[in-house]
């Protein structure tokens, strides 16, 4: 019947969505986060949660806290020695900012891309296995598999599958950046951390990476802090925006793009200040 | 520190285009009335032609507007600014429009209609023209509150123009010969009320605007 099958159909298209919308779990919660540098609070007392298999924007003026958040949830910060931290972190049931933490198989847990393309001195293959052998897997076949598997994840096997024993420092920065991107895949993370990952990269390789950090959503929840704004409106399920260490909004990138509940977040996306 | 002050400036200057095209539909109305009861051809046909000046000062808006949105990718209200820019010159186009039509219909009536044109007409046009009023200073001001008083006027025009309706059916059940003639002044009716309908989609472009939804005035 024609009519019942036009009055059921757009229903049916709504229920599937809501039931989408439910599958979003939490991957991170971010509870009462507060991070400090001697005396200078950087991070001031963020609560909000992350959504698993999407990816949530961090946006804000320099010098706002993002980058140091961002830090924070690998433990990066714990480089700096006087940098100290207050409240939580929940991963899978753990606080990560717990002292008892091994960092390094944090780090493998969630990975971290920066701004700057920083490929080891070596060959496109030895940067993947790399920390694969540090880890013990030595086997020629199982590293060739995951090179293969890392490098295709990131969208450059077909580029560099002839050169992989040529020096990293060969490929250009787009490219370099993806191997770095490959990098952080082999050791099998479930949240990517991107610090800026293309702010130094020409038109065509940023549009390259924001289509390889768009698919890598399916299998990662990623991170990532952008000063660009129209990226962080294209790629992004969510966006918290920061100011002076305080998480000022945080909600749908659609919302936060097209609507902002808070001025100040409509000053910066505007472009008046920052 | 304001930043982006260019954009800024380029933005008002798009804003006084727009008020300024706003007042000149304004004025193509007033002059559309007095030529229908003037029996005034020559000041149809003027009318007619001063239109079109019109329609390039909408294209124009309209390409300032896109080349802003181009140049200066605005997000936010910024944006929405701009989307109402290219809406509101639209209507007003569609405003001169209206005017235009009026002309037309005086052009049909010809000098020797004997007939006496509703004087419920002319109090049609003064609530149309202050719903242009309205809209602009809405507009100006980003006032939502003038805004929603559109609706109310817009209701009254709108019954005004059914009672016109029906006072011209009955003209024409007396005066058959003169069906004609009576039918381009129910058009001219029909014509101010649809002016008036688009000074309503102004308020709910300045609704959208400072809302950042869809709102409709004209129920």
């Amino acid at each position: 019947m024609m009519a019942s099958t036009i009055t059921i159909e757009p229903q049916t298209n709504k229920n599937k969505k809501r039931e989408i919308d439910k599958q979003k779990d939490t991957i991170l919660e971010i509870k009462d986060l507060s991070i400090f540098y001697g005396d200078n609070q950087a991070v001031k007392h963020a609560t909000f949660d992350i959504d698993e298999h999407a990816i949530t924007a961090l946006i804000g003026p320099s010098g706002c806290g993002k980058s140091t958040f961002l830090r924070g949830i690998n433990r990066m910060n714990d480089l700096i020695p006087i940098a100290r931290n207050e409240g939580q972190i929940i991963y899978e049931d753990i606080n990560l900012l717990d002292k008892n933490i091994n960092t390094i198989a944090l780090r493998k847990e969630i990975g971290m891309v920066f701004q700057k393309p920083n490929p080891f001195p070596k060959s496109v293959y030895n940067n993947i296995t790399h920390a694969l052998k540090f880890y013990g897997k030595r086997k020629k076949k199982q590293l060739d598999e995951v090179v293969e598997e890392s490098l295709r994840k990131a969208a450059l096997w077909d580029e560099v599958k002839d050169r992989l024993h040529e020096s990293a420092f060969s490929l250009s920065g787009g490219q370099q950046q993806r191997l770095c991107i490959a990098r952080t895949l082999a050791m099998k993370p479930n949240v990517l951390l991107l610090d800026e990952p293309s702010s130094a990269l020409d038109p065509i390789s940023n549009a390259k990476i924001e289509e390889l950090i768009l698919q890598l959503k399916e299998d990662y929840s990623i991170i990532i802090v952008t000063h660009n704004m129209q990226q962080a409106s294209r790629i992004s399920d969510k966006t918290a925006f920061f100011l002076n260490g305080s998480v000022i909004e945080y909600d749908e990138t659609e919302k936060i793009f097209t609507n902002p509940a808070h001025g100040k977040t409509e000053d910066y996306i505007s472009g008046r200040f920052g | 520190m304001v930043a982006r002050e260019q954009f800024q400036v380029e933005l008002s200057k798009l804003r006084g285009d727009i008020i300024s095209l706003a007042h000149e539909t304004e004025k193509l109305l007033e002059k559309s009335l007095e030529a229908l009861y003037n029996q005034d051809i020559d000041m149809a046909n003027d009318i007619i032609s001063y239109d079109t000046k019109l329609d390039q000062k909408e294209l124009k808006i309209n390409e300032d507007a896109i080349l802003l949105i181009a140049r200066q990718q605005p997000v936010a209200t910024d944006l929405r600014r701009l989307i109402i820019a290219l809406r509101i010159s639209s209507d007003l186009e569609r405003m001169g429009d209206n005017a235009k039509n009026i002309a037309k219909s005086t052009i049909h009536l010809g000098e020797e209609h004997g007939l006496t044109i509703h004087p419920a007409l002319t109090d049609m046009k003064n609530i149309a023209l202050k719903m242009v009023d309205l809209s602009i200073k809405a507009f100006e001001y980003e006032d939502i509150t003038l805004a929603r008083k559109l609706s109310e006027l817009d209701d009254l025009v709108d019954s005004m123009y059914g009672e016109i309706i029906r006072e011209m059916l009955e003209e024409t059940a007396t005066n058959p010969q003169k069906i004609q003639h009576i039918m381009q002044m129910a058009f001219s009716a029909r014509y101010i009320e649809r002016f008036a309908d688009h000074t309503t989609n102004i308020g709910e472009s300045i609704l959208y605007l400072v809302k950042g939804e869809t709102l409709n005035l004209n129920e």
